[in-house]
């Protein structure tokens, strides 16, 4: 008589298949995301390898596909992102500073964050319409890059709130304590203590957030931006383009060099994304070293 | 201050009729106290019991907890720190804290002991160069960490991070020394390291801690003050207390029929 005999062998096997199953099935769903993404990569790739050489990067838009280039659509993206980025950090850390560490935790404070994170699920497309009221009509920005990364800059704001609030309140009430027993006031707890135990967090937050803008083309179609843009802006009032809207414009096109050409187009532009997403690992690792 | 009043241990802190409530709750009672200068005062008692609510009055820190209101006189060196003649920064600088947990800013040994000079205006490295050895070496740290002040704090370990914190709440120069259990998340040699530190602070600051171990506030303190359910139970000579309390309930506690 062994002291393991009153096992009921048969209930366990039956657990025991339970969860192979399950293991298989979780299995499968991590796998179709994957399948789909690398299917996507490999298709672009293949179409696009071919046309992936200087001339898309020096060379501006062209009716001929073999001299078409995306360069006023590259630098475009880049001029955005640079106009977005301060004005867009600015705006959203401040907000969240305000939200967590100045406002009375209230009704009315509540309404607010209410608001702001729905507004994080705002189709893109109804921030052009408003960047179209806004800016273009009402500011008289015409269709600007300055429009275009304002409207941007709204589309962005609130991921960037939610996501340095969630960051700024990670950071432990033991570290704001240590500062005001010091005798500082507000903002140099904030400043000395909250934000360096925060900044990996909040540096995360607002480069994916750029990295979704570069993404988009819904607002920038709707408040006007160029399809086709044989020079590169000068200042911040001039037309532009920028990469998904180059990509999206020779994709519309019949000809199948255009498609070849938008694939080549797209690699570019998941590279840049793919380089934004690394250096926000690279922040977050560096910063929370030292926390 | 002069030599004389050192040795005569006057009241430095006065506490009057002070009431303290969160929202509905209250917290403090009728608390009537007085602290004497460069000593040591422990304040003792169970959860809960207010010790912790007092302490944090004595700079102001409960201002910051939503709902709170307060009542009664709370003096310093005669004034009234709750008036409007008192700047909240002013009094913090003067009252420092030392908290439970050793609380360090991501920043490193140096910058940590420089924050408070450099909130209050002080620029000049040498100046703070000065400050920083001269606080470390109060703390009993500095022989530990001097060839290593670029470091992190967090590179520290639990006792000498919560020595780092006294160190650094002594660097704007207080007079008062607040304690909040600060041995409680410590092993028993950094808890005796920092004891033996009080008592080579007390020549020079007044100390006021809580406390929920007992023989700390015994070996340490000079007086004790026993608190219950937001009262003030027993305040006496710490030998006195815990040798011959006056209230049934002080000896409840301390022989520890409760708590």
């Amino acid at each position: 008589m062994s002291m393991f005999e009153d096992a009921n062998r048969k209930q366990i096997s039956n657990r025991r298949k339970k969860d192979l199953y399950l293991h298989l099935l979780f299995i499968a769903a991590t796998s179709i995301g994957i399948i789909a993404l690398m299917a996507l990569l490999i298709n672009i790739v293949l179409d696009g390898i071919g046309r992936l050489n200087l001339d898309l990067f020096t060379n501006y838009p062209s009716r001929v596909a073999e001299r078409a280039g995306m360069k006023s659509a590259i630098v475009g993206s880049i001029y955005m992102v640079l106009i977005m980025a301060p004005i867009s950090f600015v705006l959203g850390v401040g907000a969240a500073i305000y939200l967590e560490e100045y406002a009375k935790k209230n009704a009315i404070t509540r309404f607010i964050q209410l608001n702001i994170s729905t507004l994080a699920g705002v189709p893109s497309i109804v921030y052009g319409i408003l960047g179209l009221t806004i800016f273009v009509r009402g500011l008289s920005l015409d269709r600007s890059l300055l429009s275009g990364a304002l409207t941007m800059t709204l589309l962005v704001l609130p991921v960037i709130i939610v996501s340095a609030q969630e960051a700024i309140r990670a950071v432990p009430r033991a570290r704001r304590d240590a500062s005001f027993a010091l005798g500082a006031t507000k903002w140099q707890t904030v400043y000395g203590s909250v934000l360096p135990s925060s900044i990996s967090g909040i540096l995360t937050g607002v480069i994916l957030a750029l990295s979704r803008a570069i993404g988009e083309t819904a607002p920038l179609v709707m408040i006007g931006a160029l399809t086709f843009v044989a020079f590169l802006p000068s200042s911040i009032m001039d037309q532009f383009t920028v990469m998904p809207i180059q990509i999206f414009n020779w994709i519309s096109r019949p000809q199948v060099s255009f498609h070849d050409l938008a694939a080549s187009g797209i690699i570019v532009m998941m590279v840049m994304l793919v380089l934004m997403n690394i250096s926000a690992v690279i922040l977050r690792n560096k910063y929370s070293k030292q926390i | 201050m002069s030599t004389a009043t050192q040795a005569a241990n006057q009241t430095l802190i006065h506490i009057e009729q002070l009431n303290l409530y969160y929202g509905t709750y209250h917290a403090l009672k009728n608390v009537n106290l007085t602290i004497p200068e460069k000593a040591v005062t422990a304040f003792i008692g169970p959860s809960g019991c207010g010790k912790s609510t007092l302490l944090r009055t004595l700079n102001r820190m409960n201002d910051m907890i939503d709902g709170t209101r307060i009542e009664g006189l709370v003096s310093m060196g005669g004034t009234d720190i709750y008036s409007s003649d008192v700047d909240v920064e002013t009094l913090r600088k003067k009252v420092g804290m030392v908290f439970q947990q050793p609380n360090p800013f991501p920043k490193s040994i140096y910058d940590n002991i420089a924050y408070g000079p450099r909130l209050h205006g002080i620029k000049s490295k040498s100046q703070l160069d000065e400050i920083v050895e001269q606080s470390l070496k109060q703390a009993v740290l500095w022989d530990e960490v001097k060839d290593y002040l670029k470091r992190s704090a967090f590179s520290l370990s639990g006792g000498q991070q919560q020595r780092l914190c006294i160190a650094r709440a002594l660097a704007v120069n207080p007079d008062v020394l607040l304690m909040d259990e600060a041995t409680s998340a410590l092993d028993p040699i950094s808890t005796l390291k920092i004891e033996e530190l009080v008592q080579e602070l007390k020549n020079k600051y007044t100390i006021v801690m809580v406390t929920h171990n007992m023989q700390q506030a015994a070996r340490t303190s000079d007086q004790t003050v026993f608190f219950l359910n937001g009262e003030m139970v027993e305040f006496d000579q710490t030998e006195t207390l815990f040798s011959n309390p006056s209230d049934k309930r002080t000896e409840d506690y301390i022989t520890g029929r409760f708590g």
